[in-house]
Order: C-alpha cells, then sequence, then structure tokens
C-alpha cells in the first residue's frame, strides 16, 4: 500500500492504525497532527508518509495540546483536521475538544484506548468520551469492532464533523488498532463525502452564530473576508463575547439541541437475533464481536439470545436500547471495563427488565466462552 | 465631523468600549499595533489575530479580523495549524506573559525552533494581571504581588534570550516608554518572513503598580519601567535579571516551516 493517490482502491491486508489513516485520506482529510503514544504510533507514522504525499500538511507536534489546537486551527483555515492519540493523550485533549464543542469546529479525534500506563487493551475510556471536557455539551463518539470499520467510521466521523460542526470521536482500541486483517478500499465515487455548509451572503450580512432551523450554522475559512471572532467565552449570534445569560443559555440550547435533534441522523447500531430475543446482549466495539459468537451459540443450544451492537455509543441510541429493554426479561451489558457504559443502560432499562454486568477489566478482550457462560448463567 | 481616531477603521463594529483599564499598557500595545499595521498597509482580510486568555489576549476581541480567543497558552498551536494550512494568512499572537512564558511557555521554544513563520507580540506586564496581580514568570526578584507577599523569590525568564537559543529569526524589545521604536518594531516583525518575536515590558496601574512599585499612576509605572531599562550596548553582553534589556536583539533570514514532514516529487520510498 503505497504510492501517491488519496484513495488506495482495492483489497489490502493491514494493521488497523493503518485502515485509519486510509479513511481520513478517502474522507478528504488534509491536515493531520499527532504526538508519539503507543499504540496509536502508527497512525502518526503512516500519516507523515502519506500526507504530504496527496498535498496535506503533517505535524508532529510536541505535545498532545499542541495537536488538538493545531487541528482547531487548520480546521477554522478550511481544512478537514484530524488528530490521534492513546488514552493517557487524550486526557489532554480535552482542553481543545471543550474549545472545538464551543466554537464549533469540526474535527476528527482517533482515541486508541489503553490501559493506564499499559498497552493492553481496554474501553475504560468510553465515559470520558462523552465527559471529559468541562462544560456542557454533547458528543459524536463511534465504535469500530474491526480494521474495516476503523476505515468506514473514520470517513463516517468526518463527515458527522462537517455536517454538525462538532469534533467527532472515533473510539478505537488496541485490539483493532494493532490488528491486521482484510481491508476493502472502494473507488473514489463510492465513497461517501460531506463538506462543511459555507454562508451564501455577503461578510456584511453573515451572522456567524445564528444557525437556522437545523442548528448548524455555516463556517467560511480564514481568508475569505468574513472576519470572525471564534471564541471559548460566550458569544452572540455576531460572535460578540460578553456576558449575558440570555446569550448564554440560548446558546448552549443550540450547540447541545443541533446533536439532541439530529439523534435519529446520527445514531446507527446493528441487530443480531433480536427480533424473538429475550436474552439481549449489548455491546460496543471489539466486545461486539465475541458476544456475537456467544450469541451464535446459544442460538445453537436454544437459547433465545440476541446482540444490540452500537456504532454510535454518544449520543447514547436510547430509542434501541429502551426498545430490547422492554422486549427482553435480561440484558447482558457486555464491556472490556470495571462497567461503565452498564450505567447507561441501566438507567434507561430501569422497571422494565433485569440488567447484568459483563465486565473484563484484564487488558483482554472478552472470549467468546467467557460471554456464553454469562448467558447460561442467566438462563439457569 | 467628531474627530474620530483613523485607526479606529480596524476595530472590531459593536466591539467597543474596550475592557482595560484606564493606564492599560496592552491597551496602548494595541495602538502600537495598529499604527504599524496601518503603515505597512496590512490586508485585514488575510489577518488572523490570535489571543489567550487574559488582559493582552483581547487584542483580537477588538480588531476587525479574523481572530481566535479564549484558550490559555494554546496561541501558537492554533497559529501552527493555520499557517500550514493556509501561508498566505499573516498570523499575529496577542500574548501576555502569563500565555507566553507559563502556560505556553513550550509552544514558544518549539514555534521558534521550527521558524514558524507569525508574529508573536508578548505583552510583558510581569504579572497575572486578569486573575488579580499574581506573580509571573516574568516578575522580577523581590517584587510584591498577591502570590508573593514578602516578596518575589524567583529567578524571572528572559523571553527574548529563550526565544533567540530556541531558533526565533527575529527578536526584539521594547517599553511602552518607547513607543516609535515598539511600533517600527512591530512593523518589521510583520514584514518579517520566519519567527518573529515582539517584547513589549507594559505598565499594569492596577494590579501590578499598585502592589509592586507601590503606585496605581499609569506614568509611574512607565517611568518605572524606563528606570529598569538599559539598551543592548549598555548590557554589554551579560545577563541583568533586574533589569529590561532593549533594543533588536536579531534579524535572519532562515527556512522557514513547512510541515514536520515534506515530501518532493523524487524523494524514495521509505522502506
Amino acid at each position: 500500500m503505497s504510492g501517491k493517490r488519496r484513495v488506495l482502491t482495492g483489497t489490502h491486508f493491514v494493521l488497523g492504525n493503518y485502515a485509519v489513516v486510509e479513511g481520513a485520506l478517502a474522507a478528504g482529510c488534509d491536515f493531520f497532527a499527532g504526538y508519539p503514544i503507543t499504540p496509536a504510533n502508527e497512525i502518526s507514522e503512516r500519516m507523515a508518509e502519506r500526507m504530504p504525499q496527496v498535498g496535506g500538511k503533517f505535524l508532529q507536534s510536541e505535545d498532545e495540546l499542541c495537536s488538538i489546537f493545531s487541528v482547531t486551527g487548520a480546521a477554522l483555515a478550511g481544512a478537514k483536521a484530524m488528530t490521534a492519540t492513546a488514552s493517557a493523550g487524550f486526557n489532554y485533549m480535552q482542553e481543545g475538544i471543550g474549545y472545538a464543542v464551543a466554537a464549533e469546529i469540526p474535527c476528527v479525534i482517533v482515541d486508541v484506548q489503553r490501559c493506564r500506563g499499559e498497552n493492553y487493551a481496554t474501553q475504560a475510556d468510553v465515559m470520558q468520551m462523552r465527559w471529559g471536557a468541562s462544560g456542557d455539551y454533547e458528543t459524536i463518539v463511534l465504535a469500530p469492532s474491526s480494521v474495516q470499520e476503523l476505515f468506514d467510521h473514520t470517513i463516517k466521523a468526518f463527515n458527522l464533523a462537517e455536517t454538525y460542526r462538532i469534533p467527532v470521536i472515533v473510539m478505537s482500541e488496541t485490539t483493532i488498532a494493532l490488528m491486521r486483517e482484510k481491508l476493502v478500499i472502494p473507488s473514489p465515487e463510492e465513497i461517501e463525502t460531506v463538506n462543511r455548509k459555507k454562508p451564501n451572503v455577503p461578510p456584511a450580512e453573515f451572522l456567524p452564530f445564528k444557525a437556522g432551523l437545523d442548528g448548524i450554522p455555516p463556517l467560511p475559512d480564514f481568508g475569505e473576508g468574513y472576519r470572525i471572532l471564534h471564541s471559548l467565552n460566550p458569544h452572540d449570534e455576531r460572535g460578540g463575547i460578553h456576558w449575558d445569560a440570555d446569550v448564554f443559555e440560548s446558546m448552549y440550547e443550540r450547540i447541545v439541541g443541533k446533536i439532541r435533534h439530529h439523534r435519529d441522523e446520527i445514531i446507527r447500531t446493528e441487530d443480531f437475533y433480536l427480533e424473538d430475543a429475550e436474552i439481549v446482549l449489548v455491546a460496543y466495539g471489539s466486545e461486539s464481536r465475541p458476544a456475537l459468537d456467544a450469541v451464535k451459540r446459544a442460538r445453537a443450544r436454544d437459547i433465545k439470545a440476541g446482540l444490540l451492537r452500537l456504532i454510535t455509543v454518544w449520543p447514547v441510541p436510547e430509542k434501541e436500547i429502551l426498545a430490547v429493554a422492554k422486549q427482553a426479561s435480561t440484558i447482558l451489558a457486555v464491556e472490556m471495563n470495571i462497567g461503565k457504559y452498564a450505567r447507561e443502560i441501566e438507567r434507561l432499562a430501569a422497571g422494565l427488565c433485569r440488567v447484568v454486568r459483563v465486565t473484563k477489566n484484564r487488558g483482554l478482550v472478552h472470549t467468546s466462552s467467557e460471554i456464553y457462560t454469562a448467558i447460561e448463567e442467566v438462563v439457569s | 465631523m467628531p474627530n474620530i481616531n483613523p485607526l479606529r477603521r480596524y476595530l472590531r463594529q459593536g466591539s467597543l468600549p474596550h475592557f482595560f483599564c484606564p493606564g492599560c499598557g496592552a491597551a496602548q500595545v494595541m495602538n502600537f499595533f495598529l499604527n504599524a499595521a496601518s503603515a505597512i498597509k496590512l490586508d485585514f482580510d488575510k489577518l488572523v489575530a490570535i489571543g489567550g486568555v487574559g488582559c493582552t489576549a483581547r487584542i483580537p476581541v477588538y480588531l476587525n479580523a479574523e481572530a481566535l480567543h479564549g484558550i490559555h497558552g494554546r496561541t501558537l498551536p492554533w497559529a501552527t495549524g493555520i499557517k500550514l494550512h493556509n501561508p498566505e494568512l499573516e498570523v499575529v499572537i496577542f500574548a501576555g506573559d502569563g500565555d507566553a512564558a507559563a502556560i505556553g511557555g513550550n509552544h514558544l521554544i518549539q514555534a521558534a525552533r521550527r521558524n514558524l513563520d507569525v508574529t508573536m507580540i508578548v505583552v510583558n506586564n510581569l504579572n497575572f494581571a486578569m486573575t488579580g496581580g499574581q506573580a509571573a514568570p516574568t516578575t522580577l526578584q523581590g517584587l510584591t504581588s498577591t502570590t508573593t507577599p514578602y516578596g518575589n523569590r524567583e529567578q524571572p525568564f528572559d523571553l527574548c534570550q529563550l526565544a533567540i537559543s530556541a531558533g526565533a529569526t527575529f527578536v526584539s524589545r521594547w517599553s511602552t516608554y518607547r513607543p516609535y521604536q515598539a511600533i517600527n518594531a512591530i512593523k518589521k516583525a510583520l514584514q518579517h518572513r520566519g519567527f518573529a518575536l515582539v517584547e513589549i515590558v507594559s505598565q499594569c496601574p492596577v494590579n501590578f503598580g499598585r502592589r509592586a512599585i507601590g503606585s496605581d499612576d499609569p506614568a509611574k509605572g512607565i517611568q518605572w519601567i524606563e528606570e529598569h531599562s538599559i539598551t543592548i550596548k549598555e548590557a554589554g553582553g551579560k545577563t541583568h535579571l533586574d533589569k529590561f534589556v532593549v533594543g533588536n536583539f536579531i534579524e535572519e533570514d532562515k527556512p522557514i516551516f513547512e510541515g514536520s514532514s515534506v515530501w518532493e516529487e523524487n524523494d524514495a520510498q521509505p522502506g
């Protein structure tokens, strides 16, 4: 896989981290910044090779703060920009994520989750994805489960970022980032890409933070003459910063609302054997793979098990979880941490069905046998 | 006809009145910048003015330009992304000594090392003014502030020497006592290709002056700065931790930053 083409159409056998790079390039990414950190290094390394070949810019930043802020700067200058890191580096990026939310800057962040201080597999950052930065916000977080999905979801992340003017997080894991699998890259014509909405009025008539019914204001590039102030501070429709409780309240109503009101367009889940399922596994990321195996084993033994796989973990697929909670007698919340996302499921399923936490926090993905055993315990 | 300052046309409509205290040095530096920008006919459509957090960081809020504001210390990372993606833009950073020498210190070193083609104007008022007058990495030894009630025990930073040793290609320090030299230095910095740092030592009557020098009179603050200033020649190449060495330190022509990995048509494929 080398060359100067932006989209490497064809069938490949590659590392998950490389699939992220190819997905980004296919989506039109033309700025990348990264600071060395395992297990995300291969993203930076391949970007250093590929990005300049396709006319984009690569920055090896001095720290993750520089990564995220150079990304937001480049994005305002008109770039489709991305950074990648692993858990410890993701901590540093929260400041930039908060800024990108408040200033409504489209960008993509890849977090390859690792165990604290070690590079073993985990899903322990799933709550930080949503709640890491200070202040009110909504995020969009995608949870790929394979090398192919690292490619597909990275493209999707750019498209969502451009559509909603929001930082979108690709929640990767050591498991898939360092796994080699088949990757099929379609032709450029088959890949859907989205570009941010631009103003259709001249600068004198443009109110940079006034949105239509969709809640998403158009975003011109720096240098196009619109002379906009992009501040973290509360700002009115003109972009002027000052404290006004009404301005503050309505600004955050819109910023949060533009995601909440588009949940149905944003949220993606996948169903397996749900039609008649009495025991439903809810899983995301790499954990959805052994979960699906376990469901198949249960089905082979006439246990009515099914899997709801969350592709979008934030915003929470509330309708979908609620539907299985109404249908099932038991939900198994499967995840690779001490039990975190289970709280969201328990919140939605309260009074409707039992929720059992199936957790593993040993730096390894569940085996399908372990999950199957959990299903059997529920049945017996 | 009311007598309107000709520089007012460079200010963002609706952004006044500004929030600077009477006699503030940062407001004077905004004036210096506008004088310099006006003299070289800077295209404000292509200007990106960047401020972090603090009094100086507010300057971009008042400029009729593209502007970024509201994050402490990350001005240079923003600038790096902007400049790499669109080198045609003129990027100017307005940083206080907190933004430049404390929280953003590493970014300053790295941007200087890379010779990022931007202009950084540091208003050094020797304290964290917006937060109420705490000591900064630039506060001279022995001075009192809200966090050094018994006198500052730390050695101050010399930002200009720091930038020079890191690789900056234009470095200059003046003070609000010497407006014409400051304006000229900003003019040169804006026209310089590469990392240009102009430090302007400034009075902060309300939060520095009152506590450190016992007067909130702006004129006394400016006078105090001048009394503690020596020229490069007077400094004689020696370190003066209790003085501000003023003058134009260096102006060099070196390749500018175009990204950490640059590919050319005939480069070999990495192994």
